[in-house]
């Protein structure tokens, strides 16, 4: 197919009416949503809503909580640890703390268990991948903090809530918007670079669902900046890292319900490692690679949810992991980057979402969830979409509108990401709008803490996208970093505080012969195994010819 | 009700049939050994078509985190290229092998207690004088940085600029494994970045004033309420918000 200036002709025509209609839009301002409007259209068109694709847990204490067939196929699976296979009277690794992720909130949670008085040696992260390999690491527009008049961190909380359809843990929300202030200055003591104005003033940019504009970032890079920079801090406090080290299952108390540490697998050699600690962080982060209705995803490689099977295994209890969020602009085309973020600041900076005649049909700056809805009624109810030659539906991100707004360079300045990663594929962003479609992007729910960042368990503290309440069913825009730093940080003190006043465990795997006798009993019979680590990719031709003997 | 994605092409192993039988391939070496994927996956995909199952070499997938650094050849051309396995589409006879880790040291420091001098990228790393100026790092930069340009700029302790200069830095290495002065650039930037952070660019003013409020009380009484109105008084309350264009 030829393509001119990386599209073809076709998609070149639906381009010149985004083109011509530009002057005129630059000034239209489209209306907002009302509470029972945005109801309506996520109910007729949001993927959670779409019937078939969801089932009540048969199994544990969130029982009968409805989840994605995904999600509770791994609830609904045998662990993949079998008792009789570990040998518990050695114990490999000795710790206060161990922290199982090694993204945001992992290495947050780390800096801040030093604060509480922990030496570096008594503290453990392990990571499947490197540290610092997260969702985290990709964030790309920014973090709330209603760190100036006339906001306030009640305004910050009441935009929360109302994105998250009040289904909130207000103490929880509470805590979030309070703390932000305060981490916005430790960042900046850690060296971070914000985007600022000479005197010093964070510049601050919208977000969808915010009444003001709250949105502290470093270009487009926020998420790396941010991550660089605690690794950069984790290293230079030498906590111990095992990178390419997976928990495959916690470790419960022989005689009391808690949890006194993880069975680690080495992925390279495969082997275990029996690791005790007095208190253990969950900080494994999302499920995007787990496929939601077969959605792509914006997420890292390792995004499976495994903390939160982890943590079910143990008894833990889980919330809202109903309400799946899909952002609402991932790459629709070229198919290389299909999927793939393009971040909420681009419409924060000014940009509108038009459909193929060059029109406005959604207020840019909507909820995640009702923007995506509203994406995907223009594509597939009212066929105003933009159809790809691999038969996806997009509509335009007409980005060329900032540089008309903020002067000729201005989107390479602000977008570096997201201009290099177009460029590689041969569009130019800041000359031409580009296709965009809701992808697979946050989990909403997961692990219930307390205002402790505890959860429902004993010894088991969590913090990050792994955990849910923060966000009720929806999260907005800059709120996940918000989420990882605040409860990282509260859930290092108060694990590192369990810790000083415990004494090691003696570790038992029982609770792994309960979840069988558990799914037994429910009658579930599957040769599924979880938590997965990691997706398969793998050429099916190639899997089907496989046999396995090294 | 919405459409069916059943027809979206996932991820490489949800290539349609046809797409295997009658489409355009290309041929490609992994480590030397030849396989034929389809057009227009990147590196990354079509190493998994081809059946490789990543435990190193992936990581964001996306191009933030510089897992995926691979370096390449291409038939009849004498020049070595790197790029990011997740970002690049593969091309007809690309010679591809990947590398997951970069051995390179880094300074140990205490932010707290750094000055931004003129000479303190020097002395914590010194190696950045046995700069060639050869350019290869910046050849090797799948970010586009003026590597060498910054080490330079490094050397004279301009960290300001170098701190602007790297700030697309994704501490691949590629940098790193190429410099014939076995420099680890990546950790000089990110320390030159640290402390331009740090020490030159100001505080905001506005953050410390919003944490003495929080911290007088003066939000708690307002915060306290929210936390045991009624859901239709929340409601109420969100709907009358406004919306404060500034």
């Amino acid at each position: 197919m030829k393509l001119i200036r990386g599209y073809p002709a076709y998609m070149r025509e639906s381009i010149e009416h985004v083109e011509k209609t530009r002057p005129r839009r630059m000034k239209e301002k489209y209306r907002t949503l009302s509470i029972e409007e945005r109801e309506e259209l996520l109910r007729k068109y949001h993927p959670d809503y779409k019937p078939g694709t969801k089932r009540p847990l048969k199994i544990g204490p969130s029982k009968g909580m409805i989840a994605p067939h995904e999600v509770i196929d791994l609830l609904e699976a045998h662990p993949i640890v079998k008792p009789e296979d570990v040998n518990l009277d050695e114990i490999d690794i000795d710790v206060d703390l161990l922290i199982i992720g090694g993204g945001g909130a992992g290495m947050t949670a780390a800096l801040w268990a030093l604060e509480e008085g922990l030496k570096p040696e008594d503290i453990l992260i392990v990571t499947k991948l490197r540290l610092g390999d997260s969702n985290s690491i990709m964030s790309q527009g920014g973090v709330q903090a209603a760190d100036r008049p006339p906001d306030s961190p009640i305004r910050h909380f009441i935009d929360i809530v109302g994105g998250g359809h009040f289904t909130n843990d207000r103490r929880l929300v509470k805590i979030l918007t309070m703390t932000a202030p305060y981490m916005m200055a430790w960042l900046e003591r850690l060296g971070l670079m914000f985007d600022k104005d000479e005197e010093g003033n964070m510049l601050e940019l919208w977000g969808g669902g915010t009444s003001i504009r709250r949105m502290h970032s470093c270009k487009d890079y926020t998420g790396m900046e941010i991550v660089r920079v605690l690794r950069d801090e984790v290293r230079n406090r030498q906590v111990p890292c095992l990178e390419f080290t997976s928990a495959v299952e916690l470790l419960t108390d022989e005689e009391e319900d808690r949890v006194v540490g993880a069975v680690l697998l080495n992925m390279e050699s495969q082997q275990y490692y029996v690791a005790r600690a007095k208190a253990t962080i969950l900080a494994t982060g999302g499920f995007g690679r787990i496929h939601i209705q077969g959605y792509p995803t914006t997420n890292h490689y390792g995004a499976t949810m495994d903390g939160v099977v982890l943590a079910y295994h143990v008894g833990a209890r889980l919330r809202d992991l109903d309400a799946t969020q899909y952002h609402p602009t991932g790459a629709a085309y070229p198919e290389q980057i299909v999927g793939l973020l393009v971040t909420e600041k681009v419409r924060g900076a000014g940009a509108q979402v038009v459909n193929r005649h060059g029109e406005q049909f959604v207020f840019p700056l909507e909820p995640r969830d009702v923007e995506a809805a509203a994406i995907i009624r223009e594509c597939w109810d009212r066929n105003n979409g933009v159809e790809t030659p691999t038969g996806m539906r997009g509509v335009w991100l007409d980005t060329p509108m900032i540089e008309e707004l903020r002067g000729r360079g201005a989107f390479k300045r602000m977008f570096p990401a997201i201009h290099k990663m177009y460029s590689r594929v041969g569009i130019d962003p800041a000359q031409d709008p580009v296709l965009v479609f809701p992808t697979l992007h946050y989990m909403n729910g997961g692990i219930i803490i307390d205002e402790k960042a505890q959860t429902t368990v004993k010894g088991l503290f969590a913090a990050g996208e792994t955990t849910g309440g923060v966000h009720g069913k929806n999260r907005l825009m800059g709120n996940s970093i918000l989420d990882y730093l605040v409860f990282g940080r509260i859930a290092g003190i108060h694990a590192a505080r369990f810790a000083k006043h415990t004494s090691p465990g003696k570790p038992s795997l029982k609770h792994v012969i309960k979840y069988e006798e558990m799914l037994k009993a429910a009658g579930i019979e599957t040769d599924r195994r979880s938590p997965v680590l990691l997706p398969d990719y793998r050429g099916e031709r190639v899997l089907a010819r496989r046999i396995e003997i090294l | 009700m919405y459409h069916n994605r059943d027809r979206l092409p996932l991820e490489a192993n949800d290539l349609p049939e046809e797409t295997e039988g009658r489409g355009e391939t290309v041929r490609i070496y992994i480590m030397g050994k030849e396989y034929r994927v389809p057009a227009g996956l990147t590196i990354m995909k079509a190493m998994e078509y081809a059946g490789y199952r990543f435990i190193r070499g992936a990581g964001c997938r996306g191009g933030f985190c510089g897992a995926c650094a691979t370096v390449y050849r291409k038939e009849g051309d004498y020049k070595l290229y790197t790029d990011l396995a997740c970002q690049k589409t593969v091309e007809d006879g690309m010679y591809l092998v990947q590398l997951p880790f970069v051995p390179a040291n880094k300074a140990v420091y205490d932010i707290e207690e750094l000055r931004p001098e003129p000479n303190i990228l020097l002395r914590f790393y010194p190696e950045i004088a046995r700069c060639v100026s050869c350019n290869t790092c910046t050849k090797a930069c799948p970010q586009d940085i003026e590597v060498m340009y910054a080490i330079q700029h490094a050397l004279r302790g301009e960290i300001e600029r170098v701190a602007n200069m790297t700030f697309d830095c994704i501490q691949c290495g590629l940098c790193t494994i190429r410099c014939p002065a076995e420099i680890p650039h990546y950790h000089v930037f990110q320390l030159a970045r640290r402390i331009y952070g740090r020490y030159i660019l100001k505080p905001a003013r506005h953050v410390r004033e919003r944490i003495k409020e929080i911290e007088s009380g003066k939000y708690d009484q307002e915060m306290d309420k929210l936390l045991t109105v009624s859901v239709e008084e929340l409601k109420r309350i969100y709907e009358n918000r406004g919306r404060i264009e500034e």
